[in-house]
């Protein structure tokens, strides 16, 4: 990897010296994580990748336990679940701890990619690098989805049928790939004991691209709030201890707000209905998915065609794939396009308007006085600006907009806080 | 850090925007505000009112019991609420449980603490066929099952309005359709699934005004009954709520302290950076 600068630290123990010689996991410790130079002029959103990581690692942990007294039955989830909360020690702290987690999980890594967004830490060369992040977010979201339907309550079951139904839109081949993913012809026993099994087994899909997009960013090195690279030691600071500190207080403040969701308001992200117990004889009159998938959601509903609504979807992911050559601008960070910096936000803002849009009725109305307004216009204006951001504006805002010049180095904007501004 | 709480202030209210456009939706069908109402239970400090849960438990035990099962709750579970060893001893064993005995053979035996709430009907056709129709819900998780559970309950028990001496205005009121028409064996009630024919459960008011003589004689009017049996219900539906609050100050405390010893520790190391 890129930073092999420094000798190998001369190690006292000689336990240690003697596996370090045969596999060097020590050696490659102090490069990657201790020496490691890293761009001295991080802010506070940067935090989030590592923030994100202990959520990995708190929903696996969590997970397994929950795992060791979860009964991937029809007849006996629901109950299994309530079990947990009632008879098992410590139950209701370790379930709680988890479904918050995959809210909070979802929170940090959005944060994640928004701030590479921002400071267009997807530009060369760190293509690949934001390509394994968004495979991450797929594979967050299949991870999630399955997990939400193994309490099998009401919400879980309809979910599941509605999101597995939107593989019927595809030509041909969907009722038979639908009934592939069921096990059978509705959502029922099998379906729920495939989605247990691969809920176990994404997260660790997920470690290993982790592990990748790690390795990418260790070899590209971090991109910084100022976007330019460093040009030598005086641009950089050893990871350890300066990362440790300030990343291990943004950890323990992020924890502390999830902490809060935990202990006092544990179903603030739910929806009731999910402690019903799944009857496939009575739909719920509003299914609504978790909040993490409003968005999307919303986007699948302003597109008339299922077909349709489903490849914009999908799309919506797809397209982030293909940020680091839709963004024809040279310059990396937002603090030198002017221009861009104020579409970022308005683009954060539609984002957060679908998110609202998708977690009301589709029917729903927005009144303003004497107008009523569609919550679907809305949605559908919105799902319009989210592809035109991308396929549109990204490309044509490159070639015209004038960025501001750039610092000479990073220790001179560090140096001369105004220039950064 | 200025810069993390300024770009901080700016998205907070964007987060908010849309809880405060939320109530401008307009959406049919919206019946009248649930009574308002203060619970023991509530806040980060709340704790269920150990007196109030045993009333409702009596409640529960003598009116409600006769349809609704409980079928997540123990009679052992009942410690919890300060009932003692003996006391649940004896309330299991009023009731018959069906068991098998070494021999294999179907018995009939007195209820132990370690037996699941008597459910009322055999299975869910039996109960739904013994109420037109529609089996009564399990009560175990009523109060995490509808919005504002605690809220809901406490007023749809308080809810029920005789439909014939509604006047056309409060009617009209309630958004009823023209052809509006209650069938023999529903009954109006306020808040129970509003709509233009909405409105319409299928359980009679189950509690009135004395409808139940407490032990420890305090006063049984309809608020107060309706009051305990939503704490009875909101213990039932999460039983280890008490520890949860009081393992949450313990950890906000200790996060706080480990907060500022990190904050403390980056200011040194960073000291020499700047």
């Amino acid at each position: 990897m890129a930073s092999t600068q420094g000798v190998p630290p001369a190690y006292n123990n000689a336990v240690i010296r003697w596996i370090d010689k045969r596999l060097p996991i020590f050696t490659f410790m102090h490069h990657e994580y201790g020496v490691f130079p890293t761009p001295r002029n991080f802010n506070y959103w940067w935090s989030f990748g590592g923030i994100a990581m202990v959520m990995l690692i708190t929903m696996i942990a969590t997970g397994i336990v929950l795992a060791m007294n979860y009964t991937p039955h029809v007849s006996y989830a629901f109950n299994s679940v309530e079990r947990i909360m009632r008879d098992v020690p410590q139950g209701w702290l370790i379930r709680y701890m988890h479904m918050n987690g995959a809210s909070f999980f979802f929170i940090a890594v959005f944060i994640h990619i928004f701030r590479g967004m921002y400071y267009g830490s997807y530009k060369n060369p760190r293509e690949l690098l934001w390509i394994l992040g968004v495979v991450i977010l797929l594979l967050m979201m299949a991870t999630a989805f399955m997990g939400y339907v193994l309490p099998w309550g009401q919400m879980s079951f309809w979910g599941a049928t509605v999101i597995t139904n939107l593989f019927s839109a595809i030509p041909v081949f969907g009722q038979d790939i639908v009934t592939f993913l069921w096990g059978g012809f509705s959502v029922d026993n099998p379906t729920l004991n495939r989605f247990f099994s691969l809920h176990y087994l994404l997260p660790f899909v997920i470690v290993g691209v982790v592990v990748l997009h790690i390795a990418a960013m260790h070899v590209a090195g971090s991109n910084n709030p100022i976007g330019i690279d460093p040009k030598g030691p005086q641009d950089t600071l050893p990871f350890s201890p300066y990362y440790v500190t300030k990343d291990g207080f943004a950890v323990v403040i992020f924890l502390m707000i999830y902490a809060a969701f935990v202990f006092f308001a544990p179903d603030f992200f739910g929806e009731p209905d999910n402690y019903i117990p799944a009857n496939p004889l009575q739909t719920p009159a509003h299914i609504v998915p978790e909040w993490y998938f409003l968005p999307f959601y919303a986007i699948l509903r302003s597109i008339p065609d299922k077909l349709g609504g489903v490849i914009a979807m999908f799309g919506s992911i797809g397209v982030l794939f293909l940020l680091p050559w839709l963004d024809t601008a040279r310059v990396r960070s937002s603090r030198f396009r002017p221009i861009y910096k104020w579409f970022f936000w308005v683009f954060v803002l539609n984002a957060l308007v679908l998110g609202w849009v998708g977690g009301n009725a589709a029917d729903a109305e927005l009144a303003i006085g004497s107008m009523h307004i569609p919550l679907l216009w809305i949605g559908r204006l919105c799902t319009f600006y989210y592809f035109f951001h991308f396929l549109i504006l990204l490309p044509i805002l490159g070639k015209i907009e004038r960025p501001l010049p750039l610092p000479a180095s990073i220790a001179e904007s560090v140096l001369k806080p105004a220039m950064a501004r | 850090m200025r810069k993390l709480i300024a770009t901080g202030a700016f998205l907070l209210p964007l987060l908010a925007a849309p809880a405060a456009i939320a109530p401008a939706l307009a959406e049919g069908g919206h019946g009248p505000a649930l009574l308002p109402a203060k619970f023991s239970f509530e806040g980060p400090f709340g704790t269920y009112d150990r007196a109030a849960a045993q009333r409702g438990f009596q409640i529960y035990k003598d009116v409600c019991a006769a349809c609704h099962s409980m079928s997540l709750l123990s009679y052992r579970n009942l410690m919890d609420l300060g009932l003692s060893e003996a006391a649940v001893k004896g309330i299991a064993a009023d009731v018959t449980v069906q068991d098998v005995n070494d021999k294999g053979e179907q018995i009939e035996r007195p209820g132990k603490p370690s037996d699941h709430f008597r459910k009322p009907f055999p299975n869910e056709a039996a109960a739904a066929a013994a109420n037109g129709g529609a089996a009564p819900p399990d009560l175990s998780l009523i109060v995490k099952a509808r919005p504002d559970g605690a809220r809901y309950v406490f007023s749809l028990l308080q809810g029920y309005v005789e439909f014939d001496k509604l006047s056309d205005q409060e009617k009209a009121a309630f958004g009823l359709a023209k052809d509006y028409k209650l069938e023999d064996g529903k009954h109006f009630n306020k808040y129970f699934h509003p709509g233009e024919q909405g409105y319409k459960i299928g359980m009679a008011p189950p509690l009135a005004d004395g409808a139940v003589t407490y032990i420890d004689g305090t006063k049984n009017d309809l608020p107060t009954m309706a009051r305990d049996v939503v704490t009875f219900l909101a213990w039932a539906a999460e039983p280890k709520m008490e520890d949860r609050k009081r393992t949450g100050v313990r950890v906000i405390l200790f996060m706080l302290i480990f907060a500022g010893l990190m904050y403390a520790v980056k200011r040194k190391v960073w000291a020499d950076a700047h």
